[in-house]
């Protein structure tokens, strides 16, 4: 219920951050929404020595479109701001749909999605949404800026590969090739629950041709599963009945859930092949007219 | 000559907040505010704070404590462990239910959760870390996660400290007419059958349980707030463990945050938190997390049901058979009367006119937190109501009958009350076929159902279902309801001042039932004192007379009857005292709403308020003066409210998530007092009875560990999955022995409710043949069904990997 | 006003040393002294003394604990003491002035959206920051604003007609 003893620090700028990240020893856990930090604090499974709060560091609650037609997400930017975001609305599908899915709105006021990513939760739904659109880290650390591919970011349940002197700034999702379609549906018994499933679809279109695909399964493996196969076997073509149950299949079997209180491997394995084939019913419908796809949900 | 009716002054009740109005709530302006006192706003000088240890495991024996490091951080005033406890003989306690519980382990821990030690420090952190740092070094023992493997030859026997006790059964109990039934059963045309398990819940209000001890060695008085619904018995309870005189013993259960039944056990931690004021001579505030709460509190349910039912080809109910089996966790610990091994479950079937019945029911000890009558029931009303109306299900779609037209052909008529049911119930009245035919009509029965066969032939799956059932409130009469030997009653006692106001105090105490506000009604009906004069007080047990509290719905039937019979009281003196002030004989007086006046000459009268002046300053000769009383209340039986829940779904095949389309609630709960306050109320129940029925269940692995033990896997519906209700309040059938023809209404939807959520979507998966998914009723257990087109259940030890 | 407290200082460490804050709570400006690990929550309700604001859960879920910071709705017991140094604190106790009471309270009251009134400030803030930004809310944006706030009493739909009934009061008022 309380957190146990821990130094603190709030740093006004980034190099102050990093100084102390630098110098501040073996446990050192840095703090932005806290919305995933804190909770597992105060149960005691986090037992930090220092924390070191980035809240006050300026210039890092933006999201913005920049010139280069990448969207980049500050740190500091909250799942609320992203949830009602008219940036996001009708560009960035699978990011909007899966904005208002994050945790509850109260939640949502303070957490962000820098820090989900992290954070690195296996249930966690932003590592899915940035997977499937190819996204990347930004870290900042003495030695200066680095872009990390989410696919390389994040190596096993609660683990990233972040020095322990740097501090991920940014998220980038690189600029889209063709019309962007997807979504994100998740299966959660109420609102806040984790994910039993959730699936992220982002598809991007040139006419009728998919030019770029990813799909990305939260909460059916040790963390999250880029669905590689099925994105692969989408990719080059049009959007067809038989290539969506052939890429439903294949992400279905890229999934590696466990039996649990949630359902059954086989039950959660459904739900992959339910989830993708719902959401590219719905781009496959976008990709027909030219026009961005409606949040599949 | 004038009529009565020219000369009328009655008040219009309505007006002054009488039966009927939707008066608004007194409580709500402290509430509003944030100016509730609830027991961890209490704080008092010199107030330390308790936290407690658990086991992690479930079963082990304790090989060793060693507590000294926690006694060695600073602020740390005193750790507490069983063997301390068991030195003023206080490691064990008596339980509601003639058993004993551990107020901290000494040989064994039984349960994960259960309280090993507890820390007292100047501040709650502090205390939390100095639990950290006690060691118990533990063996673990094997595991009984269900009756079954209890009931294993071979298991191990979890109750080793009852000198008696060579297994893990707790008792055996019947009720009905063994031969007969078996009779019923030869004669049948259709035996139906239903096997399932109502899972364990738990009442989990917001607020978790709590207390402040406050020992006085000074004037050796014991004051203790603690979220109690029944001061009175905690008190009894403390007199006897402690050997403290009751009347040095003040209870105070404050603002409640709701209770459900969870706040009615005596919990190891109250024990310890008054030991340790003893000990210290300072006040202890012990306030538990929502962990403690929900893996060591009052638990809910947890019983299996074999069901058989004997049926004529025409489907008239021949007979029905029951047995049932509960886990009851480590420690026998319901709250209930005492005679019931399995509470009131034979009080199902009340509804339908059976002949005859027999009930057998089993007790199984495990390793889990005691408990089991808790959560909105009265005392297993729930599981009787729920088994019921599945089996009733069952039993239409075995004989190929109408669901609505099964029920109603076996409901007992209007004119058959009052009704012994074959289990030894007698029911007081209702109208049962005209609620279903409200329920009905409002849920557009007919056209749904020619919606539901288009639907299916478009692959989509609607169902609807039904749950009708009358239920026993107010318990309970002298001659068959005790706790621990105290009889049922319960008490009002009024004073009203010499200006009129008035003051009443009741042995109830309401955790959000608005008896501020319901109580006064009465007062203003009986009184024709405007309700906003009465101030209502509950829960102080050295000013409230005594009563049992408030749980089981019992609080309209019993304490409400008393608040009608003290005023009462109140009016027969203070004609008396109108008598006197007109100068008439008694006999020549009548009453109308706030005034008694002279039969001959209506014009002439005298309010209730003169009267009260008069209790003080002009009482005839040899009257004692004053406007004072009280009445105990001994309910000649128990009401029987009844209603009419239906539910319609929508179940998505490829996923098994399914959404309510509608949910019509038909109650007939006689006479409302404030009819806002009764929807409150039913709505209330209807929330908890779709979370049962969708989500909210805990489980355990095969280990032992529970699952659900606190909100992120103990799942409890927000707004956003809540349905809406349509709720239905045509039908009143007031009752025949209750002052004021009130039944009584806070747990019907939670008993009767559950069932139609259920209902609903085995009919939408009526195709396959499933008969039975036990509860909740989650998106992977549909599938299941519909995949493999099988029945599933749900009891523990949940799958995994 | 002095404090007085046990001092301890021989026999705790100093390892972990208090930080000073300045905070604003419902209007009142506020100094204090505190762990780094106090959770605003309990900086509320036993620093401040402020107990309108409850504690229901231990993880994040049940939104007893909202209250305002910097106008947000934020679950007070996932944020720690120190984070709201040089920022203002909104509670309950924040929400009627010295005359009157804010229109949300008097839905609660009006459409009966409380029964034993533990989750309710809770609710009344997180209808607030809802209103504070769309005036004119449907019943389904009513849902899904408080769906972070758990209720065992009401059922939710009371709650629903009581946010709406103050929508339409403010919009009356303009």
């Amino acid at each position: 219920m309380f957190p146990s003893r821990f130094r603190y620090e709030a740093p006004h700028s980034l190099d102050e951050a990093i100084g102390l990240l630098h110098d501040g020893g073996d446990y050192v856990k840095v703090l932005a929404g806290g919305q995933s930090l804190v909770p597992m604090m105060k149960l005691r499974f986090a037992s930090p020595e220092m924390i070191v709060d980035i809240n006050n560091l300026p210039g890092l609650a933006y999201h913005r479109t920049d010139p280069d037609g990448s969207l980049r997400i500050g740190a500091l930017c909250r799942h609320a701001d992203l949830e009602r975001s008219d940036l996001l609305k009708g560009a960035q599908p699978t990011m909007a749909a899966a904005a208002p899915l994050v945790a509850d709105p109260l939640v949502r006021n303070r957490g962000t999605l820098v820090g989900s990513l992290c954070h690195a939760d296996p249930q966690g739904d932003w590592a899915s949404v940035m997977l499937a659109l190819g996204g990347s880290v930004i870290a900042q650390g003495p030695a200066g800026k680095r872009a990390i591919p989410l696919a390389e970011f994040v190596t096993g349940p609660f683990q990233n590969v972040l020095e322990h002197d740097e501090i991920a700034v940014e998220a980038v999702v690189p600029a889209a090739r063709g019309v962007r379609s997807g979504g994100y549906l998740k299966l959660e018994r109420r609102v806040g629950d984790f994910a039993t499933v959730g699936v992220a679809v982002a598809i991007e279109t040139s006419g009728t041709t998919v030019v770029r695909a990813g799909i990305a399964l939260t909460g059916v493996g040790g963390s999250t599963i880029g669905a590689t196969e099925a994105a692969q076997a989408l990719t080059g073509k049009p959007l067809t009945a038989d290539g969506i149950a052939e890429a439903a299949e294949l992400a279905a079997a890229a999934a590696q859930p466990r039996t649990d209180h949630r359902g059954t491997a086989e039950y959660k394995r459904q739900l992959v092949r339910v989830f993708v084939k719902r959401i590219l019913a719905g781009s496959q419908g976008a990709a027909a007219t030219g026009e961005p796809a409606e949040r599949a949900a | 000559m004038t009529t009565t009716a020219d000369a009328s002054r009655a008040l219009d009740e309505i007006k002054i907040g009488g039966l009927g109005s939707s008066r608004k709530r007194v409580e709500d302006d402290r509430f509003i505010r944030g100016k509730g006192n609830y027991t961890d706003d209490v704080v008092l000088p010199g107030m330390l704070h308790m936290e407690i240890l658990r086991s992690p495991l479930p079963h082990a024996r304790i090989k060793s404590i060693d507590a000294s490091r926690a006694w060695a951080l600073p602020g740390v005033r005193l750790v507490l462990t069983g063997e301390m406890m068991a030195t003023r003989n206080l490691a064990w306690m008596p339980t509601l239910s003639y058993d004993t519980q551990a107020v901290l382990a000494t040989d064994k821990v039984r349960f994960q959760g259960q309280e090993v030690a507890c820390v007292i420090a100047d501040d709650p952190y502090i205390a939390k870390d100095a639990c950290e740092l006690i060691d118990v070094d533990y063996e673990p023992l094997p595991v009984i996660v269900n009756p079954w493997q209890g009931l294993e030859p071979d298991a191990p026997v979890i109750r080793d400290d009852k000198v008696n006790q060579t297994d893990n059964v707790v008792y055996n109990w019947e009720v009905g007419d063994r031969a007969g039934t078996d009779r019923a059963f030869e004669r049948a045309d259709v035996v139906s059958k239903l096997e399932l398990h109502y899972p364990r819940s738990h009442p989990s209000p917001i607020e978790c349980c709590g207390s402040v001890a406050d020992f006085n060695r000074a004037t050796s008085k014991l004051t203790v707030y603690m979220t109690t619904q029944a001061p009175h018995i905690i008190r009894a309870a403390v007199a006897m463990v402690a050997e403290i005189p009751e009347q040095m013993i003040r209870i105070i259960s404050p603002d409640i945050g709701g209770g459900f039944g969870n706040k009615v056990p005596i919990y190891p931690g109250y024990v310890c938190s008054i030991l340790a004021s003893i000990l210290l001579e300072r006040p202890v505030k012990w306030i538990e997390d929502k962990t403690g709460n929900l893996i060591s509190t009052g638990f809910a349910r947890d019983v299996y049901l074999k069901g058989e039912m004997a049926l004529r080809r025409d489907g008239k109910i021949l007979g029905f058979r029951m047995h049932t089996d509960a886990d009851h966790g480590a420690f026998f610990a319901d709250a209930q009367p005492s005679k019931f091994k399995i509470g009131l479950m034979h009080s199902t079937f009340a509804a339908y006119d059976v002949p005859v019945a027999h009930l057998t029911a089993r007790g199984v000890y495990t390793n889990k937190a005691p408990g089991g009558v808790a959560y909105r029931c009265s005392f297993r009303v729930t599981e009787a109501m729920f088994f019921q109306e599945r089996m009733m299900q069952a039993a239409a779609d075995d004989l190929g009958m109408d669901q609505a037209a099964f029920r109603r052909m076996n409901f007992v008529a209007d004119d058959d009350f009052p009704h012994r049911t074959p289990l030894g119930f007698l029911t007081d009245s209702g109208q049962y076929a005209k609620c279903l035919d409200v329920g009905l009509k409002a849920i557009d029965y007919e056209n749904f159902k020619v919606e539901q066969a288009e639907a299916r032939k478009r692959g989509r799956l609607l169902g609807l279902g039904i749950s009708t059932m009358t239920e026993p409130l107010g318990a309970g009469n002298s001659r068959e309801y005790d706790i621990l030997g105290i009889k049922m009653f319960d008490s009002a006692e009024l004073k009203v001042h010499m200006t009129g106001k008035a003051i009443l105090r009741t042995g109830a105490k309401t955790q959000g039932q608005g008896h501020e506000t319901t109580w006064a009604q009465i007062i203003a009906h009986e009184l024709g004192l405007p309700a906003d004069d009465v101030t209502v007080e509950e829960g102080d047990t050295d000013t409230a007379p005594f009563g049992m509290g408030t749980y089981a719905s019992r609080s309209t039937p019993v304490a409400g009857a008393a608040v009608a019979m003290v005023a009462r009281k109140i009016r027969a003196k203070a004609r008396k005292l109108a008598a006197h002030l007109l100068e008439v004989s008694e006999e020549d007086i009548e009453w109308e709403l706030g005034r008694f006046y002279v039969r001959s000459a209506p014009q002439r009268g005298v309010s209730i308020q003169e009267c009260a002046m008069a209790a003080y300053s002009n009482m005839p000769d040899g009257m004692e003066p004053g406007l004072e009383n009280t009445a105990y209340y001994d309910p000649p039986n128990l009401t029987w409210p009844f209603a009419v829940y239906i539910v319609t779904v929508e179940v998505d095949p490829e996923t098994g998530v399914w959404d309510v389309l509608k949910m019509v609630a038909v109650d007939d709960c006689g006479v409302r007092i404030n009819p806002m306050i009764v929807e409150g109320q039913i709505m209330g129940g209807l929330t908890e009875a779709y979370a049962m029925a969708s989500m909210q269940f805990i489980t355990f692995d095969a280990d032992g560990n529970c699952v659900g033990s606190n909100y992120m896997d103990y799942l409890l519906p927000s707004a956003w999955e809540t349905p809406g209700f349509e709720l239905h309040s045509e039908v009143v059938t007031p009752c025949p022995h209750h002052p004021i023809g009130a039944k009584g209404i806070g747990e019907c939807a939670a008993v009767g409710g559950p069932a139609a959520f259920v209902n609903a979507v085995m009919d939408a998966l009526g195709e396959t043949g499933v008969r039975n998914i036990d509860m909740p009723v989650l998106p992977d257990r549909v599938w299941e069904a519909l995949t493999y087109r099988r029945d599933v259940s749900g009891f523990p030890p949940v799958r995994q990997d | 006003m002095t404090m007085v407290q046990d001092d301890l200082s021989d026999e705790a460490p100093d390892e972990f040393p208090v930080r000073r804050i300045k905070f604003s709570i419902n209007g009142r400006k506020k100094l204090a002294e505190v762990e780094p690990r106090l959770l605003l929550a309990d900086l509320i309700r036993r620093g401040v003394g402020l107990t309108g604001t409850h504690r229901g859960c231990d993880t994040t879920n049940c939104g007893a604990c909202t209250v305002l910071v910097d106008g947000r709705a934020i679950k007070s017991c996932t944020m720690l003491a120190v984070q709201v140094d040089g920022r203002e604190v909104t509670t309950v106790e924040g929400l009627a002035t010295a005359s009157e009471l804010h229109p949300i309270q008097e839905g609660f009251k009006q459409e009966h959206g409380l029964q034993c009134g533990f989750c309710t400030p809770g609710m009344m803030l997180a209808a607030k920051e809802l209103l504070d930004r769309n005036p004119n809310p449907t019943e389904e944006d009513v849902r899904w604003a408080i769906s972070g706030n758990l209720c065992r009493c009401t059922g939710y739909q009371n709650i629903v007609k009581s946010v709406l009934w103050a929508a339409a009061k403010l919009r009356a008022e303009g």
